[in-house]
């Protein structure tokens, strides 16, 4: 579904990513990981169109998206969180959703119909999936770092999309708020049968979820397999371990 | 707060202030329509700007060309062709639109203060023109006692007709701000990195958002040439941009309505503090200074967030 081959990006001189190379089946949840600065959010938004790379491509579903922009990306049902919360701050919890879905339905130039009306009945039944509903009339600046990530979600979930990736997107959660964000992911995956792609440092939710992982170093690809392949892979204990022979998880 | 006004007892309210202002010319003398019809259209001009500033994020410091813009549009065909009076009047914002466009998709490519400065460069580049080009803008002197249809011609009147284009123009720019198309605006402001992945081409957004600020601007410079006769380059000036950024600031820039109280409250000082003292504008500096320091939302804004608390909500209700 996702092909992304020798993708590369320099920031002055620095490889934040060296020949990257990526795929992710139709239906399948794909982890990155590596060690911080590897290059993984670098990466992210190298494949939807954030950033435009050196070198390289990104194809999805056949088609040729490299350095496309952002929005044109999102609109072939690429949908993505942030590591670092990325709402609307002064809107609601409901019209940040809101906002998403009419994006969707190509509505932002509709000047005189009330938003009100719009997208009501989708907006509150996103809410209720991820269990925001009861506080859809907050402004987000108020709710707990937990609901505003699983709010980020709620966003990206707007857009419709067959391919969802997410950036660390338990990073900075209690534990309670960790096992519903890894509940509601599973719940995507195998109730609306996305297809998933995330990084994220905690292992245990790694190999507890991910189908496949493709571990990156110094901004490059070193392997990509199932979790078993990953696991014990030597390349993988030199980054992370400095070469012992413990296995990973 | 705005929405709450509008429905229920609200309504009441709003119809009573708009009869009360309808019956004004009957009771108010013919100097203090005209200080009402001037502070109606600059409270329209600086409404026009918050679309853009307050609700769009976009940081448009030269917002006075699209006004001067809009009056020289409307004078010129006026005194310099024989088209129908009111073709001006739909022609003035039309120019404004326009120039709005040219502008804003020059200066779209940059953001933030970067659009700001060149923005200002451009607004400036369009007002040595018209200060220069003596032949067909009268220069520095402007243009002076544009004919006007006879229907316009007398005080009430002009104070009627700004009034009722104002209340349209109100009217359609709060069904904007309320429109999908007003909600990705502040969604915009918010974060626009975001919009672009939900889907929105944020650049498009920001220029279709230009043009119509650009348009209901041209509009008030209409109403001026009907309400004052004139037209000048001081209408296109730099200070003049900063003045109805002030008057967002100080009524409330995340509120609907605070540009219109922003403006009467400067333009109300500028008349009657002016009569006492030729130093206004430091009575204006200090009343800014504790504006910023205790009032950050603006006055307007200061009393929706009393109003969200439940301190003035009984007084609303009622």
């Amino acid at each position: 579904m996702l092909e992304v081959k020798s993708l590369s990006k320099s920031f002055d001189g620095f490889k934040a990513v060296n020949n990257a190379n990526l795929d992710v089946r139709k239906g399948e949840i794909v982890a990155v990981i590596g060690p911080n600065g590897a290059g993984k959010t670098t990466l992210f938004n190298l494949i939807t169109g954030i950033l435009k790379p050196d070198s390289g491509t990104v194809h999805f579903r056949g088609e040729n998206i490299t350095g496309l922009p952002s929005y044109e990306i999102c609109r072939k049902r690429i949908s993505r969180s942030f590591q670092v919360v990325n709402i609307f701050p002064r809107l609601t919890v409901f019209e940040n959703v809101q906002v998403s879905i009419l994006s969707r339905e190509r509505r932002t130039w509709n000047l005189f119909t009330p938003s009100s009306k719009l997208a009501v009945e989708e907006t509150n039944r996103i809410l209720e999936s991820v269990g925001l509903v009861q506080k859809k009339d907050r402004t987000t600046a108020l709710l707990s770092h937990g609901d505003r990530k699983v709010l980020e979600i709620a966003m990206a979930l707007g857009g419709d999309p067959e391919f969802l990736i997410l950036d660390e997107p338990t990073a900075g959660m209690a534990p309670e708020e960790t096992v519903r964000c890894i509940d509601l992911v599973k719940h995507l995956s195998e109730k609306l049968g996305l297809t998933i792609l995330f990084c994220e440092h905690d292992m245990e939710i790694v190999f507890g979820i991910a189908d496949r992982i493709m571990v990156m170093v110094r901004g490059a690809t070193i392997v990509q397999g199932s979790c078993d392949e990953v696991r014990c892979n030597e390349a993988v204990q030199e980054a992370y371990l400095g070469g012992s022979d413990v296995c990973l998880m | 707060m705005l929405k709450g006004m509008l429905e229920g007892r609200g309504r009441i309210w709003w119809a009573a202030i708009i009869i009360l202002m309808f019956l004004l010319p009957f009771i108010l003398p013919r100097f203090y329509l005209y200080l009402l019809s001037i502070i109606l259209l600059t409270g329209l001009l600086a409404t026009s700007l918050n679309l853009v500033l307050g609700y769009g994020g976009i940081f448009q410091f030269h917002h006075a060309v699209f006004y001067g813009a809009g009056a020289y549009g409307t004078a010129l065909i006026l005194t310099k062709t024989g088209l129908s009076p009111w073709v001006s009047f739909i022609v003035g914002p039309l120019v404004s639109a326009a120039l709005g466009l040219i502008i804003g998709w020059i200066c779209i490519r940059l953001s933030k203060l970067y659009f700001a400065m060149l923005q200002i460069s451009l607004g400036s580049l369009v007002w040595i023109i018209v200060y220069r080009w003596y032949s067909f803008t009268g220069g520095d002197d402007g243009i002076h006692g544009i004919p006007l249809p006879d229907i316009l011609s007398s005080s009430n009147n002009a104070y009627y007709f700004t009034l009722i284009v104002t209340l349209i123009c109100l009217f359609a720019m709060y069904k904007i701000v309320k429109s999908p198309f007003g909600s990705t605006l502040q969604g915009m402001r918010d974060n626009p990195v975001r919009c672009e992945m939900i889907g929105i081409n944020v650049k498009r957004q920001q220029l279709l958002a230009l043009m119509i600020a650009g348009f209901f601007a041209g509009v008030a410079g209409s109403l001026f040439v009907v309400v004052d006769n004139t037209v000048f380059p001081d209408m296109l000036f730099w200070t003049l941009s900063l003045e109805i950024c002030i008057m967002c600031l100080l009524g409330g820039w995340f509120t609907f309505l605070g540009p219109m109280l922003g403006a009467a409250i400067i333009i109300a000082l500028r008349t009657f503090v002016s009569t006492y003292t030729t130093y206004w504008a430091l009575v204006l500096g200090i009343l800014m200074a504790l504006v910023i320091f205790f009032l950050p939302n603006g006055v307007l804004g200061y009393i929706e967030e009393k109003i969200k608390k439940g301190f003035i909500e009984p007084v609303i209700k009622e």
